[in-house]
């Protein structure tokens, strides 16, 4: 493990539903990289995005993210980093201010933090006063990654970001990743979008049956 | 940064409040299904003296029929986006976001309960005095507080559970057993249903207090472990 790293596995076992989705999983990765992390369906992607979040136990080996080691402490990392699933985590109710207002609240996040992210995700006033349940699924996960911001989140894993995007939709995606990491965040990316991910990124991590197959 | 526990509660309890004002679940779903329950145990009985006798135990039947609603559409919120994990993610203290859906759960069951209250006073025409309104008010608080806290933590434990609406109303309905006989009890006596006093009611305030407690402490103790995986 280099200094530098933010993600270091070796030989990393995850269970999920009694089916080891990590079969030893070994993995570095450096501050301020944009790894892609590519696979057919069930070869472990969102299980490793899920375990690098704390969300899922990793049983043997060694898991270290932002130097907490996953296997004695799960919950420590947690509050430095962001999971974008494929679901949003938005309320449909409130509104997009709303939503990044309680985000903010909970995670002590001030009002120009809150101003900020929501500039930087171009959410201006009469979008953000529109409800979640009313938006694109574009203009949806732009809300959720302005969530990820206010967090100020120092690892982002995004689990098939592009996923139900058009176009212009997947470019502001492209944007806003590119924009992290050049502000100092620390990006892993699961996708099936391998050419565009692969334009994104400075890495690409080929995952075939929950172990890594290689690392280009 | 670590947020205080009172901070989260607030901020989840307006969430949760300003959600059920937005969508109108309660005013427009719960409220008239638990009207329909009392007006469905009026025609079923009809008779005015039974009415009166047993309308304590019918408006909390009717509560706890809610109840099961309430808290799968409280969680239902949480879980249909994904909201809950994120949560997780985010390393909000579960502490708070435990207190803040019971705060949130009081307040709409308080809301329930008080229609509930007035249909009984209009349809069962029972009475209450002075001295029946103090005991009344303390037995619905705390009878309310026992609700809402073990609404969220069984709200909690099933919320990413397959078959979570038949399996809550399964797990709930026992537990909250002790609430609908102790807070039938003390409103029997609050009313004065079949020539029990005031005074007899107080010691079934007490119990239903020490549930309140019980739940209170139990769920702050164990609703992180609950929601985690």
């Amino acid at each position: 493990m280099t200094t530098d790293s933010v993600i270091n596995f070796v030989d990393a076992v995850a269970v999920y539903n009694g089916y080891p989705a990590l079969a030893g999983v070994t993995l570095s990765v450096a501050r301020n990289e944009i790894v892609l992390l590519q696979g057919p369906n069930g070869a472990g992607k969102s299980t490793l995005l899920r375990a690098c979040a704390g969300l899922m136990p990793v049983i043997r080996g060694t898991a270290n993210v932002l130097g907490f080691d996953l296997t004695i402490d799960r919950e420590s990392v947690r509050e430095r980093v962001g999971l974008l699933g494929h679901q949003n985590g938005l309320f449909g109710d409130l509104t997009i201010a709303e939503n990044i207002s309680f985000w903010s609240t909970v995670v002590g996040a001030s009002v120009q933090e809150q101003t900020s992210a929501m500039e930087r995700m171009a959410i201006d006033g009469k979008l953000a006063n529109r409800r979640v349940s009313e938006l694109s699924a574009g203009q949806k996960r732009r809300c959720a990654l302005a969530c990820l911001v206010v967090r100020r989140a120092e690892l982002w894993l995004l689990d098939e970001p592009h996923a139900g995007l058009d176009a212009m939709g997947r470019d502001e995606i492209d944007r806003i990743v590119k924009e992290a990491a050049a502000s100092g965040a620390t990006v892993v990316v699961a996708s099936h979008e391998i050419e565009r991910a692969q334009q994104l990124a400075t890495r690409t991590v080929s995952l075939v049956a929950g172990q890594v197959r290689d690392s280009l | 940064m670590s947020m205080s526990v009172s901070r989260i509660a607030r901020a989840v309890a307006a969430k949760d409040l300003r959600i059920e004002l937005r969508s109108r679940v309660v005013s427009n779903q719960v409220l008239p299904f638990s009207g329909l329950v009392m007006i469905m145990f009026a025609f079923a009985l009809d008779n005015d003296d039974v009415l009166q006798r047993v309308a304590g135990g019918l408006v909390w039947l009717a509560t706890l029929f809610s109840l099961f609603i309430l808290v799968q559409r409280t969680f239902a919120v949480e879980t249909y986006d994904g909201a809950l994990d994120s949560l997780r993610v985010a390393g909000v203290n579960p502490q708070g976001i435990f207190v803040g859906k019971s705060v949130a759960l009081f307040v709409q069951l308080l809301v329930l309960e008080s229609v509930l209250f007035l249909a009984a006073i209009v349809l069962y025409r029972v009475n209450v005095d002075g001295s029946g309104i103090v005991l009344l008010v303390t037995c619905v608080l705390c009878a309310t507080a026992g609700l809402a806290f073990v609404g969220t933590l069984y709200g909690g434990l099933t919320a990413g559970a397959r078959g979570r609406e038949t399996l809550l109303p399964l797990l709930l309905l026992p537990v909250v057993a002790p609430v609908l006989i102790c807070a039938t009890r003390a409103t029997e006596s609050a009313l004065r249903s079949g020539g029990v006093t005031v005074g007899e009611g107080w010691p079934w305030v007490g119990v239903l207090a020490v549930f309140a407690a019980v739940f209170g402490l139990g769920g702050l103790l164990s609703f992180g472990s609950l929601i985690e995986e």
